[in-house]
């Protein structure tokens, strides 16, 4: 996959994404997958593709041990603006958000092991409202 | 010159063993798939027969350097031939043990996490280095023993390999005797137990190797008068082990808060008793010495059954110690009896699973198998004495 | 030196010297304030403690360990197995025959005996006092819970699932009460508080030790309370009042 069809894709994914509502995105080289969100990521989606694992490493323990709250990688906030609109979930099928590009990476997702799969029950409504504080 | 049985009959037991470690892996795997769910252990009895297993080889293993130790420390010349399978025996059996701890942890994977993040405070991660170290030292032992070259490295390292062994059964010891809350380990005696322990599991674990291992050879078990002293020490070791078990039963029996606990362990709280005083006391130690001791009992048979029986006692041992001191609930409010849906003032009705038992003999079956291959693949018997014809010349 | 740029220096350092000494009270004050900014990590001006008065304690009662249960996701059933944060205990003095009820839970030890002996630091203690576990660390040896004096921890024996989104807890780690850390860290209180003042009991009371002037300092000062197993000297951030 070269990087201009990378960049194309990305390009073509964002240009869809324009609208509320669910969106599939179609990548050169990637799953069909609902993102569930409206309005911008904390990170570029190229960026988080690539890095959103060492975001959770690193800045979990911030939460955890420091008790920081908000933190700008929250996997609960992840989890509450990527989780369907339809059943509120990440896990569940290929079209669910994380388990659709993890499957299709062969990357086993550790973090539901203990973490919550599903949205809070409030932010589902708030999702509406881009940039909501968490 | 090996025949063609002894061939057989090696890669037959190479067979068994591996059958014996598959099982095992297989239900290691289960547990882990489905959770300690299925196993017998719960939020009261935390630690189970696998750990029962795991400390029988973690201590062992310290102790059956100890061969090696009287050799290369000790200057012992008798026991110079047998220092290398004493070296290849530690590092076979706390690999076992190891296995089995590693396996039973609730998250195995994350066993990378345990290697990189030490807490300093815990004697626990202090344990992770000493063994770790201790494969390393004995690496290097292994070498210098059987590499004539580095000969004259045996005696340096092997007082550094003795020093690290006293240090990492203490350890082991303190992983039970820091345990402050707890009436059955915290005491500063555990640790001096443990070594005497690690003295007696270590010889007679090494005695039935060496017996088994010259046998699948070809060659004869270890001459008359080295056979004696070995029989001597362990007897001796023993009894060192009875002393320490003793004196701490005896400490806690002088504390009036210890008595209801002493009470349980070695009268009332049934199979804790029965274990520890049939199990241990008469068939792990007394039958042995008699064993050992008596005149008329001095074939090598008798000092093999003294082993079998050393070895087995040690696990009831174990089992009481680990599973009992756990059983009996903690005396969080003295002078109250307490009730609660957490087991609070009830004894724990602990019966080991399946799954627990298939782990456990799969850390033998592992140290059973490194010690049969690295028999065969290095020169580590000592070699067969030549018998001579004419009595020995006055010295 | 130019004297117009002498005066513009000593105009500016007395200008700071003002400024300085009118922000330094608002600083001192700053130190007992007790809920901090979410955005900000914990201190250890706070101690978070819990005084359990047992003669308020009504037997039978479990409105706190209910409470717990829901909040945190945890499956409520009582086998040998399953987690347990809180639970009442029901005493009977041996000598006297007096009962008394209470719920144990986590004591959020300044001295933690579960923290001195986790391999992997997973078990630790936040500067404010909570002690917590940290489910990326934890390996599930199960250590903790063998240095426990309290019975506080419980282990995952199988897979969890329905978790809270603000209480993550899975197969395979060690867990134990939270002081509803998630809650306390937005300036809220533990579930089992509320419950029980709700449920019109209020056995519980929740604030900062290290606040003169907050209800539990003040209690504590007023009533004779204990710490349980004050012998092992691990001071106890739960205190019980009518032992």
């Amino acid at each position: 996959m070269t990087a201009a069809g990378l960049l194309r894709a990305v390009l073509a994914a964002a240009l869809l994404l324009a609208g509320s509502g669910a969106v599939l995105v179609a990548s050169a080289s990637g799953p069909a997958v609902d993102a569930a969100r409206s309005g911008p990521c904390v990170e570029d989606p190229k960026v988080m593709r690539r890095s959103h694992m060492d975001f959770l490493k690193h800045d979990r323990d911030d939460t955890v041990r420091r008790g920081i709250r908000g933190i700008k990688h929250s996997l609960s906030a992840c989890v509450d603006c990527h989780a369907s609109k339809v059943d509120g979930r990440v896990l569940g099928s290929e079209k669910h958000f994380c388990q659709g590009c993890h499957t299709f990476a062969a990357v086993k997702v550790d973090c539901f092991d203990c973490h919550a799969s599903t949205a809070r029950p409030a932010a589902t409504a708030a999702a509406a409202a881009p940039g909501s504080p968490r | 010159m090996e025949t063609n049985s002894a061939r057989r009959a090696f890669w037959a037991l190479l067979a068994a063993g591996g059958a014996v470690l598959a099982v095992a892996l297989g239900a290691a795997h289960y547990m882990e798939v489905h959770g300690h769910a299925v196993t017998g252990m719960n939020n009261q009895v935390v630690w189970g027969l696998p750990h029962v297993f795991a400390i029988f080889l973690i201590v062992a293993a310290s102790g059956a350097l100890n061969v090696a130790s009287i050799g290369s420390v000790f200057g012992e010349s008798d026991y110079k031939p047998h220092a290398p399978l004493s070296v290849l025996l530690t590092v076979a059996l706390l690999a076992g043990g190891l296995m089995v701890l590693v396996l039973d942890l609730g998250r195995p994977e994350r066993l990378v996490v345990a290697a990189t993040h030490y807490n300093f405070r815990s004697i626990f991660a202090w344990n992770m280095i000493l063994y770790n170290g201790l494969f390393a030292i004995c690496a290097l032992y292994l070498w210098a023993l059987l590499e004539r070259r580095l000969g004259r490295f045996a005696k340096p390292v092997g007082l550094a390999a003795f020093a690290w062994r006293i240090i990492l059964t203490t350890g082991t010891g303190s992983i039970f005797g820091f345990l402050v809350a707890r009436q059955a380990y915290a005491s500063g005696v555990i640790a001096p137990l443990f070594i005497a322990l690690s003295l007696a599991w270590g010889l007679a674990v090494f005695h039935l190797a060496q017996s088994g291992l010259a046998r699948l050879a070809g060659r004869e078990p270890m001459d008359a008068e080295l056979h004696a002293r070995v029989r001597r020490l362990l007897a001796i070791f023993v009894i060192a082990a009875l002393y320490f078990v003793a004196v701490h039963h005896l400490t806690n029996l002088y504390w009036a808060k210890q008595v209801a606990f002493e009470r349980f362990i070695l009268v009332s709280g049934a199979p804790y008793p029965a274990l520890f005083w049939a199990g241990y006391v008469v068939l792990g130690s007394l039958v042995p010495l008699v064993l050992l001791f008596h005149p008329a009992l001095s074939s090598a048979r008798a000092t093999a059954a003294a082993s079998v029986l050393v070895a087995l006692g040690a696990l009831a041992f174990l089992y009481v110690f680990i599973v009992g001191g756990q059983a009996f609930p903690l005396e969080i409010f003295p002078g109250y009896e307490a009730a609660s849906t957490f087991g609070d003032g009830r004894v724990d009705g602990y019966s080991p699973s399946l799954p627990e038992l298939l782990l456990g003999l799969g850390g033998l079956a592992a140290s059973f198998l490194i010690a049969l291959a690295g028999a065969r693949a290095l020169p580590i018997l000592a070699p067969a004495k030549v018998a001579i014809a004419a009595p020995a010349p006055a010295k | 030196m130019n004297p117009v740029d002498k005066r513009r220096r000593e105009f500016f350092g007395q200008a700071a010297a003002i400024a300085g000494a009118m922000i330094a009270p608002g600083l001192m004050l700053y130190e007992y304030a007790e809920a901090k900014a979410p955005g900000e990590p914990v201190s250890g001006k706070v101690r978070w403690g819990m005084l359990i008065d047992t003669t308020k304690c009504a037997p039978g009662c479990r409105e706190c360990v209910d409470a717990c249960n829901r909040e945190n996701g945890l499956p409520g059933t009582t086998r040998a197995t399953d987690s347990q944060w809180i639970r009442k205990v029901d005493l009977k003095d041996l000598k006297t025959g007096k009962a008394v009820s209470l719920p144990v839970l986590c004591q959020h030890c300044a001295e933690p005996p579960c923290v001195d002996v986790c391999p992997t630091g997973a078990s630790f203690k936040r500067e404010d006092g909570i002690v917590l576990v940290d489910r990326h660390t934890c390996i599930g040896c199960r250590y903790c819970m063998m240095a426990c004096p309290y019975k506080a921890r419980s282990f995952v024996h199988e897979t969890t699932t329905g978790q809270s989104p603000d209480v993550p807890r899975g197969k395979g780690c060690v867990e134990s009460c939270t002081l509803c850390v998630h809650k306390v860290d937005k300036g809220g209180t533990p579930s089992c508080v509320e419950a029980c003042a709700a449920a019109g009991h209020q056995a519980i009371v929740f604030g900062d030790l290290n606040d003169p002037s907050s209800e539990i300092s003040k209690r504590i000062r007023a009533a004779t309370t204990t710490q349980l197993r004050a012998d092992l000297r691990t001071d106890n951030g739960v205190r019980y009042q009518g032992l």
